[in-house]
Protein backbone atom coordinates (compact mmCIF):
# COMPACT_ATOMS: atom_id res chain seq x y z
CA UNK A 1 0.00 0.00 0.00
CA UNK A 2 2.45 2.21 1.40
CA UNK A 3 5.04 1.43 -1.57
CA UNK A 4 2.10 1.87 -4.45
CA UNK A 5 1.74 5.34 -2.85
CA UNK A 6 4.82 6.25 -3.20
CA UNK A 7 5.26 5.00 -6.59
CA UNK A 8 2.13 6.81 -7.89
CA UNK A 9 3.29 9.92 -6.28
CA UNK A 10 6.71 9.67 -8.30
CA UNK A 11 4.58 8.98 -11.56
CA UNK A 12 2.40 11.78 -10.82
CA UNK A 13 5.23 14.30 -10.89
CA UNK A 14 6.95 13.29 -13.50
CA UNK A 15 5.07 15.31 -16.51
CA UNK A 16 5.56 18.25 -14.58
CA UNK A 17 8.29 18.09 -13.30
CA UNK A 18 9.74 16.93 -17.08
CA UNK A 19 8.16 20.40 -18.42
CA UNK A 20 9.85 22.74 -15.94
CA UNK A 21 12.85 20.88 -16.44
CA UNK A 22 13.40 20.95 -20.01
CA UNK A 23 11.99 24.66 -19.65
CA UNK A 24 12.67 26.01 -16.66
CA UNK A 25 15.69 24.72 -15.48
CA UNK A 26 17.66 24.21 -18.40
CA UNK A 27 17.16 27.32 -19.63
CA UNK A 28 18.22 29.46 -16.36
CA UNK A 29 21.68 27.05 -17.24
CA UNK A 30 22.09 28.39 -20.60
CA UNK A 31 21.71 31.94 -19.59
CA UNK A 32 24.01 31.57 -16.77
CA UNK A 33 26.44 29.55 -18.71
CA UNK A 34 25.58 32.62 -21.40
CA UNK A 35 26.86 34.82 -18.58
CA UNK A 36 30.49 34.41 -18.42
CA UNK A 37 31.08 34.06 -22.46
CA UNK A 38 33.39 36.52 -23.72
CA UNK A 39 31.19 39.32 -25.32
CA UNK A 40 28.81 38.98 -28.48
CA UNK A 41 29.21 35.71 -28.90
CA UNK A 42 26.42 32.88 -29.96
CA UNK A 43 27.58 29.63 -28.61
CA UNK A 44 28.62 28.43 -25.47
CA UNK A 45 31.93 26.88 -26.76
CA UNK A 46 34.05 29.27 -25.77
CA UNK A 47 36.63 29.80 -22.89
CA UNK A 48 34.54 31.56 -20.22
CA UNK A 49 35.45 34.81 -18.91
CA UNK A 50 33.95 37.51 -17.08
CA UNK A 51 34.24 40.20 -19.62
CA UNK A 52 30.43 40.73 -18.93
CA UNK A 53 30.23 41.40 -15.05
CA UNK A 54 33.61 44.42 -15.87
CA UNK A 55 31.19 45.94 -18.86
CA UNK A 56 28.58 46.19 -16.69
CA UNK A 57 30.29 47.54 -14.11
CA UNK A 58 32.32 49.84 -16.34
CA UNK A 59 29.66 51.09 -18.23
CA UNK A 60 26.94 51.57 -15.73
CA UNK A 61 24.28 48.73 -16.55
CA UNK A 62 24.39 48.61 -12.99
CA UNK A 63 22.40 51.40 -12.23
CA UNK A 64 19.66 50.57 -14.22
CA UNK A 65 19.50 47.01 -11.55
CA UNK A 66 19.68 49.07 -8.45
CA UNK A 67 16.87 51.28 -9.87
CA UNK A 68 14.73 48.32 -10.74
CA UNK A 69 15.19 46.55 -7.50
CA UNK A 70 14.99 50.50 -5.72
CA UNK A 71 11.75 51.12 -7.46
CA UNK A 72 10.24 47.76 -6.65
CA UNK A 73 10.91 47.70 -2.90
CA UNK A 74 9.27 51.04 -3.03
CA UNK A 75 6.07 49.41 -5.12
CA UNK A 76 5.68 46.60 -2.46
CA UNK A 77 6.04 49.21 0.64
CA UNK A 78 3.07 51.39 -0.90
CA UNK A 79 0.89 48.15 -1.83
CA UNK A 80 1.32 46.75 2.04
CA UNK A 81 -0.01 50.19 3.12
CA UNK A 82 -3.13 50.32 0.22
CA UNK A 83 -4.00 46.61 0.57
CA UNK A 84 -3.65 46.18 4.56
CA UNK A 85 -6.87 47.92 5.27
CA UNK A 86 -8.89 45.99 2.63
CA UNK A 87 -7.50 42.43 3.29
CA UNK A 88 -8.42 43.26 6.72
CA UNK A 89 -11.78 44.22 5.95
CA UNK A 90 -12.24 40.77 3.51
CA UNK A 91 -10.95 38.62 6.10
CA UNK A 92 -12.99 40.03 9.41
CA UNK A 93 -15.26 42.04 8.11
CA UNK A 94 -16.96 42.31 4.99
CA UNK A 95 -18.92 39.17 4.54
CA UNK A 96 -20.40 38.56 1.50
CA UNK A 97 -18.90 41.78 -0.26
CA UNK A 98 -15.29 39.47 0.07
CA UNK A 99 -16.63 37.84 -2.76
CA UNK A 100 -17.37 40.99 -4.94
CA UNK A 101 -14.40 42.22 -4.37
CA UNK A 102 -12.66 38.58 -5.22
CA UNK A 103 -14.20 38.22 -8.00
CA UNK A 104 -13.76 41.54 -9.30
CA UNK A 105 -9.99 41.46 -8.48
CA UNK A 106 -9.64 38.13 -9.99
CA UNK A 107 -11.43 39.59 -13.64
CA UNK A 108 -8.92 42.04 -13.82
CA UNK A 109 -6.26 39.47 -13.69
CA UNK A 110 -7.60 38.16 -16.92
CA UNK A 111 -7.47 41.54 -18.79
CA UNK A 112 -3.88 41.92 -20.32
CA UNK A 113 -1.63 44.22 -18.17
CA UNK A 114 -0.69 46.25 -21.42
CA UNK A 115 -4.05 47.06 -22.36
CA UNK A 116 -4.78 47.69 -18.42
CA UNK A 117 -1.86 50.32 -18.55
CA UNK A 118 -2.93 51.67 -21.78
CA UNK A 119 -5.92 52.41 -20.26
CA UNK A 120 -4.12 54.36 -17.41
CA UNK A 121 -2.38 56.11 -20.74
CA UNK A 122 -5.51 57.54 -21.73
CA UNK A 123 -6.95 58.16 -18.21
CA UNK A 124 -3.93 60.22 -17.26
CA UNK A 125 -2.24 61.71 -20.28
CA UNK A 126 -3.06 65.79 -21.36
CA UNK A 127 -6.43 65.80 -22.80
CA UNK A 128 -7.35 62.42 -21.19
CA UNK A 129 -10.42 60.85 -19.55
CA UNK A 130 -9.34 63.11 -15.75
CA UNK A 131 -7.52 66.35 -17.45
CA UNK A 132 -9.88 66.53 -20.42
CA UNK A 133 -13.04 66.51 -17.97
CA UNK A 134 -11.44 68.97 -15.52
CA UNK A 135 -10.78 71.17 -18.08
CA UNK A 136 -14.31 71.06 -19.68
CA UNK A 137 -15.79 71.63 -16.69
CA UNK A 138 -13.65 73.61 -14.40
CA UNK A 139 -11.60 75.37 -17.30
CA UNK A 140 -8.12 74.10 -16.33
CA UNK A 141 -6.29 70.92 -16.53
CA UNK A 142 -2.95 70.18 -15.19
CA UNK A 143 0.15 69.07 -15.68
CA UNK A 144 0.36 65.25 -16.96
CA UNK A 145 2.28 63.16 -14.71
CA UNK A 146 3.02 60.47 -17.56
CA UNK A 147 6.93 59.87 -19.10
CA UNK A 148 8.57 59.63 -15.19
CA UNK A 149 9.55 57.39 -12.89
CA UNK A 150 6.50 57.99 -10.12
CA UNK A 151 4.20 57.10 -12.64
CA UNK A 152 5.77 53.67 -13.63
CA UNK A 153 5.62 52.76 -9.86
CA UNK A 154 1.73 53.94 -9.43
CA UNK A 155 1.55 51.25 -12.63
CA UNK A 156 3.14 48.60 -10.73
CA UNK A 157 1.13 49.11 -7.77
CA UNK A 158 -2.01 48.81 -9.96
CA UNK A 159 -0.95 46.20 -11.79
CA UNK A 160 0.72 44.04 -8.76
CA UNK A 161 -1.84 44.81 -6.28
CA UNK A 162 -4.51 41.04 -6.65
CA UNK A 163 -0.23 39.49 -5.88
CA UNK A 164 -0.38 41.59 -2.19
CA UNK A 165 -4.11 41.26 -1.76
CA UNK A 166 -4.82 38.21 -1.59
CA UNK A 167 -1.74 36.73 0.63
CA UNK A 168 -2.47 39.74 3.01
CA UNK A 169 -6.28 38.45 3.32
CA UNK A 170 -5.38 35.04 3.66
CA UNK A 171 -2.40 35.29 6.24
CA UNK A 172 -4.81 37.91 8.02
CA UNK A 173 -7.55 35.59 8.37
CA UNK A 174 -4.91 33.11 10.28
CA UNK A 175 -5.03 35.63 13.10
CA UNK A 176 -7.53 34.35 15.76
CA UNK A 177 -10.34 36.79 16.87
CA UNK A 178 -9.75 35.99 20.52
CA UNK A 179 -5.65 37.00 20.30
CA UNK A 180 -6.98 40.58 19.11
CA UNK A 181 -9.98 40.83 21.67
CA UNK A 182 -7.71 39.79 24.84
CA UNK A 183 -4.99 42.26 24.06
CA UNK A 184 -7.70 44.98 23.89
CA UNK A 185 -9.00 43.51 26.97
CA UNK A 186 -5.82 43.96 28.64
CA UNK A 187 -5.93 48.04 27.23
CA UNK A 188 -3.58 47.62 24.34
CA UNK A 189 -4.31 50.41 22.24
CA UNK A 190 -5.34 49.97 17.94
CA UNK A 191 -1.59 50.47 16.87
CA UNK A 192 -0.23 48.15 19.63
CA UNK A 193 -2.55 45.15 18.92
CA UNK A 194 -1.91 45.78 14.93
CA UNK A 195 2.03 45.83 15.07
CA UNK A 196 2.23 43.54 18.26
CA UNK A 197 -0.32 40.78 17.81
CA UNK A 198 -2.15 41.13 13.84
CA UNK A 199 1.09 41.47 12.24
CA UNK A 200 3.24 38.78 13.57
CA UNK A 201 0.28 36.49 13.60
CA UNK A 202 -0.33 37.31 9.76
CA UNK A 203 3.06 37.05 8.62
CA UNK A 204 3.17 33.98 6.44
CA UNK A 205 0.53 36.12 4.34
CA UNK A 206 2.65 39.25 4.73
CA UNK A 207 5.63 37.60 3.78
CA UNK A 208 4.30 35.72 0.60
CA UNK A 209 2.38 39.14 -0.55
CA UNK A 210 5.64 40.97 -0.33
CA UNK A 211 7.62 38.56 -1.87
CA UNK A 212 5.58 37.93 -4.66
CA UNK A 213 5.18 41.89 -5.61
CA UNK A 214 8.65 42.73 -5.14
CA UNK A 215 10.01 39.92 -7.28
CA UNK A 216 7.45 40.99 -10.46
CA UNK A 217 7.82 44.23 -10.21
CA UNK A 218 12.11 43.73 -10.15
CA UNK A 219 11.33 41.68 -13.38
CA UNK A 220 8.45 44.21 -14.64
CA UNK A 221 8.85 45.28 -18.35
CA UNK A 222 5.46 46.99 -19.54
CA UNK A 223 4.61 49.97 -17.08
CA UNK A 224 8.54 51.36 -18.36
CA UNK A 225 6.99 51.15 -21.51
CA UNK A 226 4.15 52.56 -21.66
CA UNK A 227 4.07 54.65 -19.04
CA UNK A 228 6.94 55.19 -18.77
CA UNK A 229 7.96 56.24 -22.37
CA UNK A 230 11.39 55.20 -22.53
CA UNK A 231 12.18 57.84 -20.09
CA UNK A 232 13.32 55.60 -17.89
CA UNK A 233 15.43 52.49 -18.28
CA UNK A 234 14.62 49.84 -16.21
CA UNK A 235 16.84 46.76 -15.82
CA UNK A 236 14.50 44.28 -18.16
CA UNK A 237 14.97 46.76 -20.91
CA UNK A 238 18.81 46.80 -20.82
CA UNK A 239 18.48 43.20 -20.64
CA UNK A 240 15.76 43.24 -24.14
CA UNK A 241 17.60 45.83 -25.93
CA UNK A 242 20.93 43.61 -25.48
CA UNK A 243 19.39 40.44 -26.62
CA UNK A 244 17.87 42.31 -29.42
CA UNK A 245 19.04 45.39 -30.87
CA UNK A 246 23.00 45.20 -29.44
CA UNK A 247 22.82 41.35 -30.63
CA UNK A 248 25.12 40.80 -27.04
CA UNK A 249 23.82 37.39 -25.09
CA UNK A 250 26.50 37.23 -22.78
CA UNK A 251 25.83 40.95 -21.78
CA UNK A 252 22.28 40.18 -21.57
CA UNK A 253 22.60 37.34 -19.37
CA UNK A 254 24.76 38.49 -17.00
CA UNK A 255 22.64 41.27 -16.45
CA UNK A 256 19.30 38.50 -16.21
CA UNK A 257 21.48 36.49 -14.29
CA UNK A 258 22.12 38.92 -11.69
CA UNK A 259 18.39 39.80 -11.05
CA UNK A 260 17.58 35.75 -10.61
CA UNK A 261 20.06 35.55 -8.20
CA UNK A 262 18.67 38.71 -6.00
CA UNK A 263 15.20 36.92 -6.86
CA UNK A 264 16.62 33.31 -5.51
CA UNK A 265 18.30 34.70 -2.42
CA UNK A 266 14.44 36.26 -1.67
CA UNK A 267 12.59 33.92 -2.31
CA UNK A 268 14.52 30.61 -1.73
CA UNK A 269 14.58 30.69 2.43
CA UNK A 270 11.13 31.84 3.35
CA UNK A 271 9.87 29.45 0.69
CA UNK A 272 11.70 26.52 2.53
CA UNK A 273 10.34 27.15 5.60
CA UNK A 274 6.75 27.84 4.99
CA UNK A 275 4.37 24.71 5.05
CA UNK A 276 2.03 24.65 2.37
CA UNK A 277 0.00 21.91 3.50
CA UNK A 278 -1.48 24.03 6.33
CA UNK A 279 -1.54 26.87 4.34
CA UNK A 280 -3.85 25.64 1.37
CA UNK A 281 -6.09 23.98 4.16
CA UNK A 282 -5.15 20.44 4.80
CA UNK A 283 -8.36 18.66 6.40
CA UNK A 284 -6.30 16.07 8.48
CA UNK B 1 -16.18 40.18 13.92
CA UNK B 2 -18.52 42.41 16.53
CA UNK B 3 -15.70 44.18 17.59
CA UNK B 4 -15.23 46.40 14.52
CA UNK B 5 -17.33 49.51 15.44
CA UNK B 6 -20.07 50.77 13.15
CA UNK B 7 -17.82 53.68 11.75
CA UNK B 8 -14.30 51.85 10.95
CA UNK B 9 -16.64 49.35 9.07
CA UNK B 10 -18.47 52.02 6.94
CA UNK B 11 -14.95 53.17 6.60
CA UNK B 12 -13.69 49.87 5.13
CA UNK B 13 -16.76 49.37 3.04
CA UNK B 14 -15.68 52.55 1.25
CA UNK B 15 -12.12 52.36 0.67
CA UNK B 16 -13.46 48.56 -0.72
CA UNK B 17 -15.39 50.70 -3.11
CA UNK B 18 -12.94 53.14 -3.68
CA UNK B 19 -10.23 50.35 -4.63
CA UNK B 20 -12.81 48.75 -6.92
CA UNK B 21 -13.75 52.11 -8.85
CA UNK B 22 -9.71 53.08 -9.18
CA UNK B 23 -9.33 49.55 -10.47
CA UNK B 24 -11.76 49.57 -13.40
CA UNK B 25 -11.02 53.32 -14.56
CA UNK B 26 -8.31 52.76 -17.05
CA UNK B 27 -10.99 50.19 -18.54
CA UNK B 28 -13.64 52.55 -18.78
CA UNK B 29 -11.36 54.79 -20.84
CA UNK B 30 -10.45 52.43 -22.97
CA UNK B 31 -14.09 51.65 -23.19
CA UNK B 32 -15.02 55.40 -24.15
CA UNK B 33 -12.12 55.44 -26.58
CA UNK B 34 -13.21 52.97 -28.49
CA UNK B 35 -16.42 54.35 -29.11
CA UNK B 36 -15.28 57.95 -30.12
CA UNK B 37 -15.39 59.09 -33.68
CA UNK B 38 -12.23 61.32 -33.36
CA UNK B 39 -9.22 60.36 -35.04
CA UNK B 40 -7.39 61.95 -32.52
CA UNK B 41 -8.76 60.73 -29.05
CA UNK B 42 -9.39 63.64 -26.40
CA UNK B 43 -12.23 63.70 -23.72
CA UNK B 44 -14.41 64.53 -23.45
CA UNK B 45 -16.14 62.69 -25.93
CA UNK B 46 -18.18 64.72 -28.25
CA UNK B 47 -19.90 62.37 -30.96
CA UNK B 48 -19.88 58.41 -30.50
CA UNK B 49 -19.15 55.57 -33.27
CA UNK B 50 -19.48 52.16 -33.21
CA UNK B 51 -17.11 52.09 -36.71
CA UNK B 52 -13.94 51.14 -35.10
CA UNK B 53 -15.59 47.91 -33.39
CA UNK B 54 -17.19 46.89 -36.90
CA UNK B 55 -13.79 47.44 -38.45
CA UNK B 56 -11.72 45.38 -35.58
CA UNK B 57 -14.73 42.56 -36.03
CA UNK B 58 -14.70 42.67 -39.16
CA UNK B 59 -10.43 42.74 -40.29
CA UNK B 60 -8.73 39.97 -41.37
CA UNK B 61 -6.01 40.54 -39.74
CA UNK B 62 -7.63 40.62 -36.75
CA UNK B 63 -8.87 37.18 -37.43
CA UNK B 64 -5.72 35.82 -37.80
CA UNK B 65 -4.90 37.65 -34.21
CA UNK B 66 -8.00 35.50 -32.67
CA UNK B 67 -6.88 32.51 -34.59
CA UNK B 68 -3.31 32.47 -33.25
CA UNK B 69 -4.67 33.69 -29.54
CA UNK B 70 -7.46 30.78 -29.56
CA UNK B 71 -4.66 27.85 -30.65
CA UNK B 72 -2.31 29.07 -28.09
CA UNK B 73 -4.72 29.36 -25.23
CA UNK B 74 -6.41 25.99 -25.78
CA UNK B 75 -3.62 23.81 -26.45
CA UNK B 76 -2.23 25.55 -23.44
CA UNK B 77 -5.70 24.91 -21.58
CA UNK B 78 -5.54 21.06 -22.51
CA UNK B 79 -2.47 20.44 -21.52
CA UNK B 80 -1.87 22.39 -18.50
CA UNK B 81 -5.13 20.70 -17.10
CA UNK B 82 -3.70 17.52 -17.98
CA UNK B 83 -0.39 18.25 -15.97
CA UNK B 84 -1.92 20.18 -13.33
CA UNK B 85 -4.51 17.20 -12.81
CA UNK B 86 -1.09 14.70 -12.10
CA UNK B 87 0.82 17.15 -10.35
CA UNK B 88 -1.82 18.01 -7.71
CA UNK B 89 -2.05 14.54 -7.12
CA UNK B 90 1.83 14.13 -6.13
CA UNK B 91 1.40 17.95 -4.62
CA UNK B 92 -1.77 17.54 -2.03
CA UNK B 93 -2.53 13.67 -2.40
CA UNK B 94 0.01 10.90 -2.47
CA UNK B 95 2.56 10.61 0.47
CA UNK B 96 5.99 10.11 -1.33
CA UNK B 97 9.23 10.64 -0.69
CA UNK B 98 10.74 13.92 -2.45
CA UNK B 99 6.71 15.82 -1.74
CA UNK B 100 8.35 18.49 -0.10
CA UNK B 101 10.65 19.09 -2.30
CA UNK B 102 8.50 18.73 -5.20
CA UNK B 103 5.66 21.14 -3.81
CA UNK B 104 8.59 23.88 -3.46
CA UNK B 105 9.61 23.40 -7.26
CA UNK B 106 6.12 23.96 -7.89
CA UNK B 107 6.02 27.60 -6.55
CA UNK B 108 9.04 28.66 -8.12
CA UNK B 109 8.33 29.46 -12.10
CA UNK B 110 5.27 31.64 -9.75
CA UNK B 111 7.77 33.31 -8.02
CA UNK B 112 9.56 34.02 -11.38
CA UNK B 113 9.38 37.28 -13.34
CA UNK B 114 7.60 36.44 -16.51
CA UNK B 115 9.51 38.52 -19.03
CA UNK B 116 13.15 37.36 -17.70
CA UNK B 117 11.32 33.92 -17.97
CA UNK B 118 10.62 34.73 -21.75
CA UNK B 119 13.86 36.03 -22.83
CA UNK B 120 15.82 33.14 -21.40
CA UNK B 121 13.51 30.85 -23.15
CA UNK B 122 14.04 32.75 -25.99
CA UNK B 123 17.80 31.71 -25.62
CA UNK B 124 17.18 28.31 -25.10
CA UNK B 125 15.37 27.80 -28.26
CA UNK B 126 18.04 29.63 -30.03
CA UNK B 127 20.37 27.10 -28.39
CA UNK B 128 18.01 24.46 -29.41
CA UNK B 129 17.40 25.29 -32.81
CA UNK B 130 14.01 26.05 -33.07
CA UNK B 131 12.54 28.46 -34.48
CA UNK B 132 10.24 30.93 -32.30
CA UNK B 133 6.49 30.15 -33.45
CA UNK B 134 2.97 29.80 -31.61
CA UNK B 135 4.24 25.87 -30.50
CA UNK B 136 6.76 27.78 -28.09
CA UNK B 137 4.88 30.77 -26.73
CA UNK B 138 2.72 27.62 -25.84
CA UNK B 139 5.80 26.03 -23.51
CA UNK B 140 6.26 29.74 -22.43
CA UNK B 141 2.72 29.55 -21.40
CA UNK B 142 3.15 26.42 -19.96
CA UNK B 143 6.07 26.98 -17.65
CA UNK B 144 4.07 29.43 -16.22
CA UNK B 145 0.35 28.33 -16.27
CA UNK B 146 0.85 24.53 -15.30
CA UNK B 147 2.11 25.50 -11.48
CA UNK B 148 -1.29 27.38 -11.19
CA UNK B 149 -3.52 24.57 -12.63
CA UNK B 150 -1.22 22.53 -10.24
CA UNK B 151 -1.80 24.29 -7.21
CA UNK B 152 -6.18 25.03 -7.81
CA UNK B 153 -6.58 21.84 -8.02
CA UNK B 154 -4.62 20.78 -5.26
CA UNK B 155 -6.71 22.92 -3.05
CA UNK B 156 -9.55 20.69 -4.32
CA UNK B 157 -7.82 17.23 -3.86
CA UNK B 158 -6.70 18.64 0.03
CA UNK B 159 -10.43 18.91 0.68
CA UNK B 160 -11.85 15.55 -0.46
CA UNK B 161 -11.54 12.91 1.89
CA UNK B 162 -8.99 9.82 1.12
CA UNK B 163 -11.26 7.64 2.38
CA UNK B 164 -13.10 7.61 -0.74
CA UNK B 165 -10.39 6.32 -2.97
CA UNK B 166 -9.23 3.39 -0.07
CA UNK B 167 -12.83 2.55 -0.02
CA UNK B 168 -12.45 1.99 -3.98
CA UNK B 169 -9.88 0.36 -3.61
CA UNK B 170 -10.47 -1.95 -0.98
CA UNK B 171 -13.70 -3.44 -2.95
CA UNK B 172 -11.30 -4.24 -5.49
CA UNK B 173 -10.69 -1.63 -7.94
CA UNK B 174 -7.45 -1.38 -9.76
CA UNK B 175 -5.80 1.81 -9.49
CA UNK B 176 -6.87 3.04 -12.94
CA UNK B 177 -10.55 2.54 -12.29
CA UNK B 178 -10.14 4.31 -8.81
CA UNK B 179 -8.55 7.31 -10.64
CA UNK B 180 -10.77 7.37 -13.13
CA UNK B 181 -14.45 6.93 -10.99
CA UNK B 182 -13.63 8.46 -7.93
CA UNK B 183 -10.49 10.86 -8.26
CA UNK B 184 -11.33 12.06 -11.32
CA UNK B 185 -15.53 13.40 -10.46
CA UNK B 186 -14.32 14.24 -6.75
CA UNK B 187 -11.81 16.58 -8.07
CA UNK B 188 -14.02 17.90 -11.04
CA UNK B 189 -14.96 21.92 -9.97
CA UNK B 190 -10.88 22.28 -9.38
CA UNK B 191 -9.89 20.80 -12.77
CA UNK B 192 -12.79 23.60 -14.45
CA UNK B 193 -11.76 26.22 -12.91
CA UNK B 194 -8.07 25.25 -13.44
CA UNK B 195 -9.27 25.29 -16.79
CA UNK B 196 -10.62 28.76 -16.76
CA UNK B 197 -7.75 30.00 -15.04
CA UNK B 198 -5.58 28.34 -17.56
CA UNK B 199 -7.18 29.95 -21.05
CA UNK B 200 -7.84 33.25 -19.30
CA UNK B 201 -4.07 33.78 -18.36
CA UNK B 202 -2.70 32.60 -21.83
CA UNK B 203 -5.39 34.69 -23.84
CA UNK B 204 -4.39 37.44 -22.08
CA UNK B 205 -0.28 36.62 -21.29
CA UNK B 206 1.67 39.68 -22.58
CA UNK B 207 5.25 39.34 -20.67
CA UNK B 208 5.52 35.70 -22.04
CA UNK B 209 4.44 35.91 -25.43
CA UNK B 210 6.25 38.89 -26.52
CA UNK B 211 9.66 37.39 -26.50
CA UNK B 212 9.02 33.56 -27.36
CA UNK B 213 6.15 33.52 -30.13
CA UNK B 214 8.33 35.00 -32.88
CA UNK B 215 6.57 35.77 -35.93
CA UNK B 216 3.13 34.59 -35.08
CA UNK B 217 1.61 37.54 -32.98
CA UNK B 218 -1.16 37.10 -30.40
CA UNK B 219 -3.57 39.88 -29.86
CA UNK B 220 -1.73 41.26 -26.74
CA UNK B 221 1.69 41.30 -28.53
CA UNK B 222 0.31 42.87 -31.58
CA UNK B 223 -1.81 45.62 -29.46
CA UNK B 224 1.45 46.18 -28.05
CA UNK B 225 3.53 46.97 -30.68
CA UNK B 226 0.36 49.38 -31.94
CA UNK B 227 0.45 50.81 -28.94
CA UNK B 228 4.22 51.93 -28.62
CA UNK B 229 4.41 52.90 -32.42
CA UNK B 230 1.18 55.76 -32.22
CA UNK B 231 -2.61 55.81 -31.05
CA UNK B 232 -5.20 53.98 -33.44
CA UNK B 233 -8.72 53.99 -32.65
CA UNK B 234 -8.30 49.96 -33.64
CA UNK B 235 -6.14 49.72 -30.47
CA UNK B 236 -9.03 50.15 -27.43
CA UNK B 237 -11.79 48.95 -29.70
CA UNK B 238 -9.91 45.60 -30.05
CA UNK B 239 -8.52 45.66 -26.23
CA UNK B 240 -12.32 46.08 -24.99
CA UNK B 241 -13.42 43.44 -27.39
CA UNK B 242 -10.71 41.17 -25.60
CA UNK B 243 -11.78 42.05 -22.31
CA UNK B 244 -15.76 41.31 -23.02
CA UNK B 245 -14.95 38.13 -24.62
CA UNK B 246 -12.77 37.13 -21.38
CA UNK B 247 -15.87 38.51 -19.31
CA UNK B 248 -18.30 36.15 -21.28
CA UNK B 249 -16.25 33.30 -21.14
CA UNK B 250 -15.66 33.81 -17.45
CA UNK B 251 -19.77 34.01 -16.89
CA UNK B 252 -20.08 31.10 -18.55
CA UNK B 253 -17.83 29.10 -16.51
CA UNK B 254 -19.00 30.46 -13.29
CA UNK B 255 -22.52 29.11 -14.38
CA UNK B 256 -21.16 25.84 -15.43
CA UNK B 257 -19.10 26.00 -11.56
CA UNK B 258 -22.25 26.10 -9.91
CA UNK B 259 -24.35 23.69 -11.85
CA UNK B 260 -21.27 21.32 -10.59
CA UNK B 261 -22.11 22.44 -7.12
CA UNK B 262 -25.65 21.70 -7.17
CA UNK B 263 -24.91 18.27 -8.72
CA UNK B 264 -22.63 17.26 -6.07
Amino acid sequence: MERLERRLGFLSALPIMALLTLSFVMPLLVVAGFAIMPQKVFSLAHLPDFSSFRVIIEQGYYRSLLRSLGLAFLTTTILFVICWPLAYGMAKVFGRFTLVITLAVVMLLFVSENVRLFGWNLTLMKGGLLEGHMRAWLGTGFESPLYGWPVIVFGMVYVYLPFMLFPLAQGISLVPDDARLAAADLGAGRWRILFQIEMPLAAPGIMVGCLLTFVLSAGAIAEAKLLGGRSVVVLTDDVESAFTFGQNWPLGSALSLMLIVIVALLVLVPISRIDLDTLMGRKR
Amino acid sequence: MTDVRRSTRIALYGYGLLVLAVMYLPLVSVGFAAVSKARYLTFPIRRYTSEWMGAALTSPNVKDLVVTSLKVAVTVTVLSVILGFFGALAFARFQWRYRGLFQKLILLPIFFPQAVLGLALLIWFNALGVTPSWKTAVVAHLVWIAPITTLIIAIRAYSFDPALEEAARDMGASTTTVLREVTLPLLMPGIVSAGLFAFLLSWGNFPLSLFTSGVDATLPKWLYSRMVSGYTPQIPALGILSVIGSAALLLVGLALLRLLRRRN
